[in-house]
């Protein structure tokens, strides 16, 4: 039988804010236990909740981003149950009105196909505190530093039909989050956590099949393999006879099983109702109007404009578009009067192997932006051919001028193309010293390149006599010589024309 | 409306209270006079008015995101009832 997948995805996005989304507590991550957790944080006795305007304006951001209706007026409600690490016995959620519903955003595919994934909702509440229970031998010990850290909760229809999809998603998100900048990203820390809600039904059946939800994943990877897991373990179930039974279960790294850690029979009933510290939370147009000035270009339009403007094409404009590190180093380079197709086959090409090879980001590249526009310019004006360019950018690599490394701390990007950082002149004088000291320049000069082409003719009268033969590959061995004997300086389409002329 | 024992077992359950097998008439009783109140309330006509989720007609206040708040963590566990290593103690909590 044929079996159709159908996923959902619910992520926590773990706000950029400095303070907590009811205190004034830090969100700091890694700080000793219980070192920010305020009286608020702890609930104790007659502390009352005060939201913040940052948390309010990023899920805004969020909403207008994907397309969402944005609820101007929404509702925080109590999600009550009992753990240790949630010590008022209730999280703040919201639950029949959130701030932002439906909306959606588009997803590429490996074979380049797109699909749009519908989301249902994004809510804003608190994180709860966390519990170690391998530090002490009798008791749990509860560290309340993240309870009340800010986050949205994003939730997708069940549209996605493969793992693949879902890892698309997954990726979109986790882009789109960082563009806004309104979540670090950091799986690793748990600002961005996936929960995978699975079920398998026979290919061609209308009803959904019963589903089981993936938690603790922490990697892309892991998100991968679970849901490859899961749904093998679903289909062989139902093939076996047996029925599956509404769960959650943990993916466990290093068997890549998925186990049940709950059954819905025990499923909690929350007793969600609006919680009476908080009155409805306005977004009133003054802030609504302020937030929508100040969204950045997202990938789609960003993508559109590099093919309208600088006639890259969409493969290369969406590669440059997809994340802000990428786009932004691109264009402090095309900023710096670089041709933006070369510097597109820069970063695309070397610069990319280069950080490929090296497992770096683009964030940590030893190259900056100015470097690359500066050989890239060197390479236009004909001082550099592509490979003493090549040779220059390894140099670069190994050997940076200026000891840092491309921050981001660069301004948010705007509509238009507005300078994000001006070339340092200390660091173009660098590159010309470079080029100038290690001999890469490019041996333009005919007479100097005439007398190295002859001095290669005269040893090659067997190549010649295939070449006059009809033998076009002679000409390229011949060149390949000049190229050579120069030390790779000729200019090499100079040379091609020259020898093609002195053998005509 | 009327409930169950068992409905009353569930809900102080859920509330984590405890009720003993011969508290659980009076509470039956106490909570169904409760229902008996919204029962009553629902009856009222409320066509043409807006729901509120608040008793007050009033919208949430805003703080701007500032960290105001400093480490008072010894403050907080002198009165917890265990601590040790930064952390609160508590019951073992099997996973």
């Amino acid at each position: 039988m044929n079996w159709e997948v159908v996923i959902g995805l619910e992520t926590h996005v773990q706000l950029t804010t400095a303070s907590k989304i009811f205190s004034g507590s830090s969100t700091a991550f890694g700080a000793a236990p219980n070192t920010q957790a305020s009286v608020v944080d702890l609930a104790m006795p007659g502390a009352l909740p005060v939201m913040n305007k940052g948390a309010a304006e990023r899920a805004v951001k969020f909403g207008l981003a994907i397309g969402a209706n944005i609820n101007r007026r929404s509702i925080f409600a109590r999600k009550n149950y009992f753990y240790p690490d949630l010590p008022k016995g209730y999280q703040i959620s919201q639950f029949e009105t959130p701030i932002v519903q439906g909306g959606g955003l588009t997803i590429t595919l490996d074979d380049g196909s797109t699909k749009f994934i519908e989301l249902t909702r994004a809510h804003l509440e608190e994180d709860a505190g966390k519990s170690v229970h391998e530090q002490f031998d009798h008791e749990s010990g509860v560290d309340l530093n993240r309870a009340g850290t800010p986050l949205l909760e994003i939730v997708t229809e069940p549209v996605m039909r493969s793992g693949k999809e879902a890892i698309a998603y997954a990726k979109a998100l986790h882009n789109l989050v960082r563009y806004l900048d309104i979540c670090d990203g950091n799986m690793q820390e748990g600002s961005f956590r996936c929960d995978v809600n699975v079920s398998v039904r026979p290919m061609g059946q209308k009803e959904f099949g019963t589903r089981r939800e993936i938690k603790n994943l922490n990697s892309f990877k892991f998100m991968q393999q679970a849901i490859d897991y899961e749904v093998r373990w679903q289909i062989e179930q139902i093939e076996d006879g047996k029925k599956i039974v509404q769960a959650t279960v943990l993916f466990n790294p290093d068997t890549g099983e998925t186990r049940a850690m709950r059954t819905k029979e025990d499923a909690m009933d929350y007793r969600y109702f609006p919680d009476p510290d908080l009155p409805p939370l306005v977004i009133d147009d003054a802030m609504f109007d302020r937030i929508k000035a100040s969204m950045p270009e997202l990938p789609e339009s960003k993508c559109a404009r590099y093919m309208n403007e600088f006639k890259l094409s969409e493969y290369d404009a969406r590669l440059l578009s997809q994340d802000r590190a990428t786009s932004e180093f691109f264009e402090t380079a095309v900023n710096a009067k670089a041709d933006p197709k070369l510097v597109a086959n820069w970063m695309l090409g070397e610069l990319s192997a280069s950080l490929n090879r090296e497992e770096k980001t683009i964030e940590q590249s030893p190259i900056r932006p100015s470097q690359l526009a500066k050989l890239v310019i060197r390479v236009a004006d004909g001082t550099l051919n592509n490979k003493k360019a090549k040779e220059l950018l390894d140099h670069l690599w190994t050997a940076p001028p200026i000891a840092a490394t491309f921050n981001m701390t660069l301004p948010a990007p705007t509509f238009g193309l507005a300078a994000t950082v001006a070339p340092r002149q200390t660091e173009e004088t660098d590159i010309d010293d470079v080029i100038e000291a290690k001999g890469l320049k490019q041996i333009s000069d005919v007479g100097a390149i005439e007398k190295i082409v002859d001095e290669v003719l005269a040893k090659s009268s067997a190549q010649i006599a295939d070449y006059k033969s009809g033998k076009e590959k002679a000409l390229m061995s011949i060149v390949g010589m000049v190229m050579k004997a120069s030390a790779g300086k000729a200019n090499p389409a100079q040379v091609n024309e020259l020898v093609k002329k002195k053998l005509s | 409306m009327s409930l169950s024992a068992q409905d009353i077992e569930r809900i102080a359950h859920l509330a984590r209270i405890r009720v003993s097998p011969d508290e659980v008439a009076q509470v039956q009783a106490k909570l169904e006079g409760i229902f008996k109140l919204i029962d009553d309330m629902q009856s009222v006509n409320t066509q043409g008015v807006e729901p509120m989720s608040h008793g007050l007609d009033m919208v949430l206040r805003l703080r701007d995101d500032a960290v105001t708040e400093v480490n008072q963590r010894e403050k907080f566990q002198s009165n917890a009832p265990a601590a040790a290593d930064g952390y609160f103690l508590v019951p073992k909590v099997i996973e």
